[in-house]
């Protein structure tokens, strides 16, 4: 542990933490959405189904419209919330 | 022979071929010569990397087995392959900049490389070796199979021959042209997958009349073909949503897919890969088995799920166009296959034969050494290939899960606990495969859900509770992460 002081914690770790994090959160909303919609809407008798598009519901917004929403929130996702940082550590002291 | 789909082929074939023989200039020039064969010397840009990354996941299965599975149990199959869709940004966002950064500090040029300076263990590095090859190499034998037999199937000659074409076509760029002109074939095969669904799909549902009448004449025949629990109701949420871990976030412990995370150029490059790698790999995924699903309309009764996608070709779209299509299985199997032999090769080059047998190796003998052994696994895959095991979904699927068990958690927990340590990633890896290997041969899809869910978990176990028994015999902090 001695050591650790000299090498000053990265900061650009911290930033890579954060966004490990952010994609795992992601990951997880994308299941549910997923999750919810086909066996929430698909569970129903087919007979029940209504259809968007010629697509049962169920498949339509799990799928189609997952596709493109997710799509879309990791755009939002990466040119919002992600930081650039250089990764060589002589350009990361040039920098400073 | 069918002229229209093989003049594409032949076309393709040349156009990857070119490629193999830029890179190898890159390869001449490189002052680095193992970061360059290996690596491309990490100079991947985002559109490249995106293309690379999915097409080294998608392969044979994605527009072959795929969608012949979703021919026979419709939607639901569907719904299950977009389980895939997280692949396109969770790898690059969790291994992330960590990764690259570390990978950078350390002058790492493959997985093991890593491994073995997080870990401080030959042990760990044996293993990880060990792994790579044996479930890789199977791996490589049954897509070979795939490629020969998709050979095979446009062109009627003897599928000895067929693969032979096969084999000398993805040996010749990958053997002189190294990572590089896998990448960028990857990229050229990325788009070949993307235009091929494209066309396929349109032609598929003009077809069958739009998709709506697809949709009620599936909803005739069988109601729960447009349900999402399959047509014979096999399809239950616990087995489907087990595919987010096979095929879904599990993919970030494939080795042939991490190591691309260590590729990229700069942060930029990463941003664009996860935007571009999500559209890309949610169009193929989504559009192939639609395709699958549609065709059971278009072309009633096929009997062997693997045809459903050349026959489709041939019947929806004119001639020199299936060629583009059929070109797409095609792309996607040398782009899994080169990826794989590249890898293979380095785990024996990079990872055992410089760390223990020759570390002084001249930098000309590690050069001849690199290509030959690369082209020696190709050919040992080749004649392991021409007397085929038949079960390519089954093979492919084994050796997938076997190695998500085994790397998925001294690479995650490896970058991202301090604590991790040797013990705890042996641990993890003996765990993780050897569950894998006894579960599946003995009580296959437990609690109904794919068998790789199990080992995952019982090696993250592993993982943590080896490392905090060991904790004592690690003093110093791990100062790497």
């Amino acid at each position: 542990m001695g050591k650790k002081s000299k090498i000053h914690e990265d900061r650009r770790f911290r930033i890579s933490n954060r966004e490990a994090l952010m994609g795992i959160g992601l990951a997880m909303i994308n299941f549910i959405w997923w999750y919810a919609f086909a066996y929430g809407l698909g569970g129903k008798p087919v007979k029940d189904y209504t259809f968007i598009l010629g697509f049962p519901s169920w498949f339509f917004y799990s799928c189609v419209l997952g596709f493109v929403v997710f799509s879309i929130l990791v755009y939002i996702m990466v040119k919002v919330f992600f930081v650039e940082v250089p990764f060589d550590d002589n350009e990361e002291e040039e920098s400073r | 022979m069918n002229w229209d789909v093989v003049l594409p082929l032949i076309g393709f074939l040349i156009l990857v071929f070119i490629v193999g023989t830029y890179a190898s200039k890159h390869i001449r020039n490189a002052p680095d010569f193992l970061q360059e064969y290996f690596l491309g010397s990490r100079q991947l840009g985002g559109f490249v990397l995106a293309l690379t990354m999915v097409a080294t996941f998608g392969s044979a299965s994605s527009f072959i087995g795929g969608p012949g599975v979703a021919y026979n149990l419709g939607l639901g199959w569907v719904l299950l392959a977009m389980s895939q869709l997280v692949t396109g940004y969770f790898t690059l966002a969790v291994l992330g900049k960590k990764f690259a950064i570390v990978a950078r500090k350390i002058n790492a040029v493959t997985l093991i490389d890593f491994l073995k300076e997080r870990y401080q263990s030959k042990w760990v590095v044996l293993m990880s070796a060990f792994s790579i090859v044996v479930f890789l190499f199977s791996a490589m034998a049954a897509q070979w199979v795939g490629g020969g037999r998709l050979i095979q199937s446009f062109t009627g000659i003897s599928y000895t021959a067929s693969l032979f074409i096969f084999a000398v076509s993805v040996l010749v760029y990958v053997v002189i042209g190294g990572f590089r002109a896998v990448a960028i074939t990857d990229s050229i095969q990325g788009i070949v997958m993307l235009i091929g669904t494209l066309l396929l799909l349109i032609g598929t549902i003009v077809a069958g009349g739009g998709i709506p009448n697809i949709i009620s004449e599936l909803a005739a025949e069988n109601p729960k073909l447009i349900s999402p629990f399959g047509a014979d109701g096999s399809l239950t949420p616990a087995f489907v949503s087990s595919f987010w871990i096979l095929v879904g976030i599990g993919v970030v412990g494939l080795p042939q897919v991490s190591v691309r995370a260590m590729s990229y150029r700069d942060s930029k490059a990463m941003h664009r890969a996860m935007i571009i790698g999500t559209i890309v790999v949610g169009f193929i995924m989504l559009g192939m088995h639609l395709i699958g699903v549609f065709a059971r309309v278009v072309i009633p009764g096929v009997e062997v799920g693997d045809k459903v996608m050349p026959l489709l070709a041939l019947e929806v779209l004119p001639g020199w166009l299936a060629g583009v299509v059929l070109a797409a299985p095609m792309a996607a199997v040398m782009s899994t296959v080169d990826s794989l032999l590249l890898l293979v090769s380095s785990a024996v080059i990079k990872d055992v034969y410089i760390n223990y047998v020759r570390p002084d190796a001249s930098e000309r003998r590690v050069k001849t050494l690199s290509i030959g052994v690369t082209a020696v696994i190709g050919v040992l895959v080749f004649l392991m290939a021409i007397n085929p095991p038949d079960l390519l979904i089954w093979l492919n699927l084994f050796a997938f899960g076997g190695l998500e068990a085994a790397f998925i958690w001294p690479i995650v927990l490896g970058l991202y606990w301090k604590k991790g340590n040797a013990q705890g990633a042996l641990a993890s890896m003996a765990v993780g495969v050897g569950s894998y290997i006894v579960l599946h041969t003995y009580s296959p899809n437990l609690f109904g859900m794919h068998t790789v869910v199990v080992p995952v978990i019982l090696s993250l176990f592993g993982y943590v509770l080896f490392s905090l028994l060991t904790q004592h015999r690690h003093n110093s902090a791990n100062q790497l992460i």
